[in-house]
């Protein structure tokens, strides 16, 4: 009976009618509150960018390289728009998003595979955790590992290679879940078919279980492409960045956030940081958002 | 030998890859650091300076990681609220609804954008914010920093506690309500309980989120190599000390940034470890 009682006390049953009703909506308003508080911010963090930054957007922000300081400087003291653009930043940032695909979705599916295949082994348990690991680390951490796997031994300076290496280790666990999730989507009773015909191993992954699951694992890779495409810690380190357009894997090239983070440490260049960053953002969230409506449509 | 077993083992030895990489990872931030343990030792961990004067360098981390805990801390204490609000409305109130699933949605776009671009909005939006309220004389420092970090790490707060408020039996639910609770009585009494632990490993995950966050929190905290004494001091973080020096560091310098990631790189895996032990746990 205390028990009883005391539950009531905590549950606030003992109490009025109307102050328990009262605390209610008010706990109800609270949570509508905060939550349009957190969903302003993406509001508020994309409309300052618009703000700012659409009337850099032109032609030659897609076509030209990046001005130096005192093209702008002149251009800002003229009251006229910066000339130039960011055209070495996409295609630098296209190039290693390429060179770390090209690294990391062949091994992450394979991996993925493996996983979906021998789900219940204590050992790709064991993997499993791992990949989580590796999602979980620090992206500056991953910077420095590409520094000291590439940067020093291999091409004796800041290079493409080292940033493309430096995305490929944080696409990589990336690939490897978002595969091994959509492989477990498939049914079992596909797969059996599929075997019972006398099918051997390799075409029912290849025919079977990578065709029926196609659409999660594009979702995911663009997903992973869409998180690596932003990150600009490990790119500082590794890429370092580049006034042309560069396509040699052993030289240093730019990436449009490397732009953007020069762009900020630069007063002259202050205008184009928003125009750069509307770009970077529209290129995140368009993948985002096709990545999730590809997702929403398998259910 | 037949194609099924070629491809058996192929699996299996890509599968070894990842394990490579991640021993390969470990190995080489220690090599790195070598030089800087072998100096300074224990030393590192609670010594607070931090000279890279040639001659006299002396390299220790605490400052780093008492900033680095604060801003963490803060950035938690503030996500907490507006990720178990979001959380509860997405997965309770308005579970289901079509409104539920366009608030779901722009939370996960704010794990899309850039860490870049938060730092961005916050020097350039709430620094000037945070001078006009007479907070602190140049806007930036731990508070500055931590408030864009609980931004940033909402998302990966929600996103587990979402399913778990959502996993909660329907029939505890409903047998609360037969008894006449309100609705706050039956997250109280029936939803917390439940979903508390899947709520916990939320949390810390977001936690190990925002110790690493790099770019953001060095344009924000003001990169002063002194322990912070307040909320609206500067200071300095294990990740930003690391985007700032790095690149003009060579020999020891160097030697003790890759201790500094070392220290980063177990704070974070422990962190995470905890974090899937419980959702482990969970079942």
């Amino acid at each position: 009976m205390d028990n009883i009682i005391n539950i009531g006390k905590t549950a606030g049953l003992l109490s009025s009618i109307g102050y328990r009703k009262a605390k209610n909506n008010i706990f109800k308003i609270l949570v509508m509150v905060f939550s349009f508080l957190t969903i302003s911010m993406v509001f508020l963090i994309i409309g300052t960018l618009l703000v700012k930054g659409y009337k850099q957007i032109n032609l030659a922000f897609f076509t030209q390289v990046a001005p130096d300081t005192f093209t702008a400087m002149m251009a800002t003291a003229n009251g006229e728009v910066i000339p130039g653009g960011i055209v070495n930043g996409i295609l630098g940032s296209i190039y290693l998003v390429l060179i770390a695909s090209v690294i990391a979705i062949p091994t992450g599916m394979v991996i993925g595979v493996y996983l979906s295949e021998n789900s219940k082994k204590k050992y790709a348990c064991l993997i499993r955790d791992i990949a989580d690991v590796m999602q979980g680390v620090p992206s500056i951490v991953i910077g420095i590992i590409a520094y000291i796997w590439v940067v020093v031994p291999l091409t004796k300076g800041y290079s493409v290679l080292a940033g493309g290496v430096a995305l490929a280790i944080m696409m990589l666990p990336l690939i490897v879940r978002s595969t091994e999730e959509s492989l477990k989507m498939v049914p079992d009773t596909l797969k059996e078919a599929a075997i019972a015909l006398g099918t051997p191993y390799y075409k029912v992954i290849w025919r079977v279980l990578i065709p029926t699951s196609f659409s999660g694992l594009i979702s995911g890779i663009l997903l992973a492409v869409s998180r690596v495409l932003g990150e600009t810690a490990p790119l500082m380190l590794t890429t370092l960045g580049n006034p042309d357009v560069n396509w040699n894997v052993a030289k240093p090239g730019s990436a449009v956030p490397l732009l953007i983070w020069q762009f900020y440490n630069d007063p002259n260049m202050v205008n184009l940081i928003w125009s750069s960053t509307i770009f970077l953002m529209g290129f995140v969230l368009i993948l985002n958002l096709i990545s999730k409506w590809i997702g929403a449509k398998r259910k | 030998m037949n194609s099924d077993k070629i491809l058996k083992r192929v699996l299996f030895f890509s599968s070894l890859v990842i394990i490579l990489i991640a021993a390969a990872m470990v190995f080489s931030l220690f090599k790195g650091s070598l030089p800087s343990i072998s100096k300074f030792g224990w030393r590192f961990l609670i010594s607070d300076q931090w000279d890279p004067t040639q001659g006299s360098e002396n390299y220790g981390a605490l400052l780093f990681i008492v900033g680095t805990i604060l801003t963490s801390v803060l950035a938690l204490v503030i996500a907490i609220p507006l990720a178990f609000c979001t959380s509860l409305f997405v997965a309770e109130y308005f579970r289901g609804t079509k409104l539920a699933s366009i608030v779901g949605t722009l939370v996960d776009l704010l794990a899309g954008i850039p860490s870049i671009i938060y730092g961005l909005w916050g020097f350039y939006i709430l620094c000037p914010l945070v001078v006009e309220a007479g907070l602190s004389p140049q806007g930036f420092g731990v508070f500055t920093s931590a408030l864009i970090l609980a931004i940033m790490i909402v998302p990966y707060a929600t996103s587990l506690s979402n399913t778990t408020i959502a996993m909660v039996p329907n029939d505890l639910k409903e047998a609360a309500y037969a008894l006449g609770a309100t609705r706050l009585e039956v997250i109280r009494t029936v939803i917390l309980p439940n979903a508390r632990s899947g709520m916990t490993a939320s949390y810390i995950l977001a936690f190990g989120r925002a110790i690493g966050e790099t770019l953001a929190v060095t344009m924000l905290i003001g990169n002063e190599n002194a322990i912070p004494h307040g909320l609206f001091s500067t200071g300095n973080t294990m990740a930003s000390v690391i985007a700032n020096q790095f690149g003009e560091a060579s020999g020891l310098q160097l030697s003790a940034l890759i201790e500094l990631a070392l220290l980063l790189f177990v704070i974070t895996t422990i962190i995470n470890a905890i974090g899937k032990y419980i959702i482990k746990k969970m079942g």
